[in-house]
């Protein structure tokens, strides 16, 4: 068990070096440099060098990736050009924002992707199965704002059931933060429905025709305590790895939707900063949506295996 | 995913979940050419006429549109401007006084070109990937599959955003990009066919005889490994779609006054407050109708590939 850990934390520094690497040069290759970004058209060749020279984007490449690289280590994670301080507490801000959006999705996309899932393979290949397979994989790839613009049409300006804006506003109680959060929460609920509902599908078709569920049929159990007992909790596995890993998704696949109800959260951040060209603001945002869909992962990976002991000593999975 | 052992994990990127899903049915599937035998099936399946009749409707829209649109789409007309549907206009007007649903089927055009061609470069560049991970293994596969990890660690649309930006919107950058973006992606369910397909008998026959690698790996394990690529192909056709759209969305696709379903919808939605709902709604329906045909036409593959 050590040596297992050891290993997926030893992947996971390496992912994670990998991913600094090409968040770093990714924003390098940009024409441009952002002192004329930040200070405009007409300013001055002079001031324009001061303020490279202050923010070090006119030292030579290698230098400036040791240099950031060394103060994310230590928790620094660089000054952004746009606002000239600190990126951490926006960074900060932000993703306490994006969370709470993110886990009212979770919240309610967890329960009906399951179930979903679990009746689509309880009928597997007729009619109920096909419509909720393809109705998943639809929604799964429709963009957010598509199904963002069709609920705030129905919701929002139609019926006027709910506010079609985020935010509820400084000083906003947690009952109209909630409600605020409602309308952007179901595009999110739509994607995450597809991928839920079709690894709950797939992980109870494996249970329902496995030997284990054959005897407890044979054995003249109810059915209802066969898929309790027997089908559900082998069938969920999977989906666990599934609902963890799409923590990534959430966190970072918000810019969309938080740019369409104009949210401050990490996405809208990000995409705020790459409109300005603020790419100190723009490497740390996208680092930190690795760093949550690596740890994330690492999470899912450890409760599969405390679940199911198999995975412990088995050869490669 | 990774070969060195330990649980698998799933993507990032949300479709890579369904990726591999597909792929597993379409490796059990008999893996012969798909024969005229499998079109007549697809033809018998009602869900596959009613997708492929809507794709063909967009693509006729995409190649005519301009002569069969009742207005021209660039066409301004400000003392009409935000009117709601009427005989005149079916669809409204939009802020300029622009017909919108002239800017609908004349804007098929743009994501009816990147999606496919996009979609075409990945799965190449995918495949070639795919193959030579899971057909030469050793240091290879694993430097690569870590790369392949590390990027799949960050979402689709936040790795392609994220090169827009740093390139700069044009139709040619975003097709590349999502094209690129794809590779992994297809690499990862390719090189998963080509690893079952590896301890086949054919494989080191083919070796035994004298083929070279790169002979062994296109002329012998490619044949069999079709039916997931072209699983695959469908699956991400859809997923281009949804790449495309939103980078449109954010400013870093078709630039306007191009008439494009996700522009149309950036340019308007603020207009969704003062009830002009006509202007963002249709557009959004139309990237909707597209996504879900291609999710049928995928579908009834995977279902028939499967039989």
């Amino acid at each position: 068990m050590a040596a297992f850990l050891l290993r997926r934390l030893g992947l996971m520094i390496l992912t994670l070096w990998i991913l600094s690497l090409i968040v770093f040069f990714a924003g390098q290759i940009v024409p441009g440099d952002p002192g004329r970004a930040t200070l405009g058209q007409f300013a001055a060749p002079s001031a324009v060098q001061a303020l490279d020279h202050q923010l070090g984007v006119d030292r030579p490449l290698l230098t400036r990736y040791l240099s950031w690289i060394g103060g994310v280590l230590h928790g620094n994670l660089g000054t952004s050009y746009a606002y000239r301080s600190a990126v951490e507490p926006f960074i900060r801000a932000a993703l306490i924002n994006s969370i709470k959006l993110a886990l009212l999705a979770f919240v309610i996309v967890v329960p009906l992707g399951i179930i979903g899932g679990v009746i689509a393979a309880l009928y597997t290949g007729r009619g109920v199965d096909r419509v909720i397979s393809v109705t998943g994989l639809s929604l799964a790839s429709l963009p957010e704002y598509v199904t963002g613009i069709v609920v705030i049409v129905v919701f929002g300006v139609t019926l006027k059931w709910l506010p079609v804006t985020a935010s509820a506003g400084q000083g906003a109680g947690v009952l109209s933060q909630f409600q605020h959060l409602i309308l952007p929460a179901i595009p999110l609920v739509f994607i995450l429905f597809g991928y839920i509902s079709r690894m709950a599908r797939a992980g109870t078709i494996e249970a329902l025709n496995s030997d284990y569920t054959r005897t407890a049929v044979l054995k003249g159990l109810p059915q209802t305590t066969v898929i309790r007992r027997h089908v559900l909790r082998n069938s969920l596995l999977p989906t666990i790895t599934v609902i963890a890993t799409q923590t990534g998704y959430l966190i970072g696949g918000l810019v969309v939707v938080e740019t369409l109800f104009n949210y401050q959260g990490l996405g809208n951040l990000i995409y705020k900063a790459a409109v300005a060209k603020d790419f100190a603001m723009l490497e740390a945002g996208v680092l930190i949506i690795g760093v949550v869909y690596v740890l994330a992962t690492l999470a899912a990976d450890l409760l599969l295996t405390a679940l199911n002991p198999r995975l412990r000593t088995g050869g490669p999975a | 995913m990774s070969d060195t052992g330990g649980p698998p994990s799933p993507s990032a990127d949300p479709l890579g979940a369904l990726g591999t899903q597909t792929v597993a049915i379409a490796v059990e599937a008999p893996t012969q050419r798909v024969a005229p035998a499998a079109w007549r099936l697809l033809l018998r399946r009602p869900t596959f006429l009613v997708g492929a009749g809507i794709l063909l409707f967009w693509i006729v829209c995409a190649i005519f549109g301009r002569s069969f649109a009742p207005y021209d789409p660039l066409a301004q007309q400000l003392l009409a401007s935000n009117q709601a549907s009427s005989a005149a206009h079916w669809f409204g007007t939009d802020p300029l006084g622009r017909d919108v649903l002239s800017r609908v089927i004349v804007g098929a055009r743009t994501i009816l070109i990147i999606t496919p061609l996009a979609t075409i470069l990945g799965t190449i560049l995918g495949t070639a990937l795919g193959l030579a991970m899971g057909y030469l293994g050793g240091w290879f596969d694993t430097v690569a599959s870590r790369i392949v990890e590390a990027i799949l660690a960050l979402p689709f649309v936040i790795i392609a955003f994220l090169f827009a930006v740093a390139v700069g919107p044009s139709v040619p950058a975003i097709t590349v990009i999502i094209g690129l973006v794809f590779t992994p992606l297809i690499a990862r369910t390719v090189r998963a066919a080509v690893l079952a397909e590896r301890s086949l008998d054919y494989v080191p026959a083919a070796r035994l005889l004298g083929e070279r690698p790169a002979r062994v790996m296109f002329g012998e394990i490619l044949p069999n490994v079709m039916p997931a690529i072209l699983v695959e192909f469908t699956v991400r056709l859809a997923y281009a779609v949804f790449g495309v759209a939103t980078l449109s969305f954010l400013g870093f696709g078709i630039q306007p006054p191009t008439p494009d379903w996700g522009a149309d919808v950036a340019a308007n939605y603020t207009g969704l407050l003062a009830g002009y709902w006509w202007q963002t709604l249709f557009p959004a329906l139309a990237i909707a109708s597209l996504v879900v045909a291609i999710t049928l036409i995928t579908d009834s593959i995977e279902q028939v590939l499967a039989s």
